[in-house]
This record gives C-alpha cells, structure tokens and sequence, in this order.
C-alpha cells in the first residue's frame, strides 16, 4: 500500500477539489493520500467531499502557520 | 457512497468570463462528487469547437461567416472590459501570475472528471454546425425535452 503526498496550498478553487479529486482516482484501492492544504473552504470541504464519496478520511493534522495535512486512504 | 447529487448547466453565452464561470461551476462539482452536465447552445456551441481560433465552419455562406465571426474558445470575447479580444487575454494572464486555472485548463479539467457536454440541436441546425465540428468529449446532441430528463432531480443554472 503506497502512500501519495499532494501539494495544494498554492491552487485556488476549483483546482484545489479537482486535483485532489484526479489524484484520488489516479491512485491504487488501498493506497493512501496525504494532502497539503490551506485553512479555509480547502480544509473545510476537501475532507468532507472526500467522506461523502466513499474515501476514508483518517486525519487532519495541523503542520505550521495555515497548512494542514488530510490523510486519505482510498 | 452517498446518493449522487446532480448539477446541470445550460451554457447559452460564448463570452470568456462567462465560459469560465460555467467550466469553474462544472469542475468545482464533478471535483466533489457531483454528477455533472453542461448543455452548450447558441453562443455557448463556441467553446466546444474543435477548432479554437477563427475558421469558415458552416453549411452554406452565411453561416460559414457567421461562424469566423464567433469563433472558438481561445477567442472567446469578454463580457465587459473585451478592448476588442485583448481584455481576455489581460484575465489569462493575471490568471497564470495568480495561479488560478485558465478557462482552457477548466475545459480539459472538466474532460478529465468525465462532465458530461451536450450540444444544442437547434442551434446547431441554425448555425449549420455538425457534431463533427465539436470536441470528441461531447456526448451527444440533444433537444430541451432529453436535457429536463437529463437535469431532472438535481440543480440547474442558465449562464
């Protein structure tokens, strides 16, 4: 089970949904992914979409100053 | 997994800003798990050329000037601010420097999450377009009655 890391900070909306979104089908059943992100609608809405489509949302971890870390496993 | 929400758009301006509502719109959704359908029409037909500049597509003279006068998606004219076509490419380029996706990146964002594109066979008719002048992606043509079923059950919105 291979583990994924995604850099979203920079991407604004919608990027930030879709490339996690492409990312999270492009990756292995199984597989987990480690999603760096910003607070705001991204740490809001990028575990919450992610539960509603089926995705194990393990953690959401505070790194430093605004970014977070959201660990998928799919 | 939960029940599948639906978003359905009827693309009806050909405008750049406008276009990159609707394509923001339709990946946001697809992104989040949204099924997702974009009905092109009128106007909106321009950003699903195959041919993204201007070319002399049509079936007899009039609509072949008609359409070199609209166009493709990479000469998509701005709502407002268009300073006749420069304005949309000042937005791309803001857009590049402010790492926001360009409506082009949307477009193929959008075919990469599987929304669903359909073109208007009435406007088709008028502006005497074939399927065969659109993007491989578009899924079929259709009419008002196939697009309420289509839509039926989720969120609609005319831009």
């Amino acid at each position: 089970m291979a583990t994924h890391t995604l850099d979203i900070t920079k991407e604004h909306c919608p990027m930030t949904f879709v490339k996690t979104k492409l990312k999270l089908a492009q990756i292995a059943a199984g597989d987990t992914l480690e999603v760096l992100l910003t607070e705001g609608e991204p740490l809001e809405n990028v575990p919450r979409s992610a539960k509603e489509q089926g995705y194990n949302v393990l953690s959401v971890e505070h790194v430093e100053g605004n970014v977070h870390k959201v660990t998928i496993v799919k | 997994m939960a029940e599948t929400k639906k978003l359905s758009l009827i693309a009806f301006s050909g405008d750049f800003d406008k276009l990159t509502a609707v394509f923001t719109l339709a990946t946001g959704a697809a992104a989040v798990g949204y099924e997702v359908n974009i009905f092109f029409t009128f106007w909106g037909l321009d950003a699903i050329k195959q041919k993204r500049g201007r070319s002399f597509i049509g079936s007899n003279w009039l609509t072949k000037i008609f359409g070199f006068m609209m166009g493709g998606l990479s000469v998509a004219p701005n709502s407002r601010f268009n300073f006749a076509g420069i304005g949309p490419q000042i937005f791309r380029s803001l857009m590049r420097k402010k790492n926001v996706a360009t409506l082009e990146e949307l477009v193929d964002a959008a075919n990469a999450l599987g929304v669903n594109l359909y073109a208007c066979e009435m406007a088709m008719h008028v502006l005497g377009l074939e399927k065969k002048d659109f993007i491989n992606e578009v899924k079929d043509v259709l009419g008002v009655a196939t697009f309420l079923k289509i839509s039926e059950g989720g969120q609609t919105l005319f831009i």
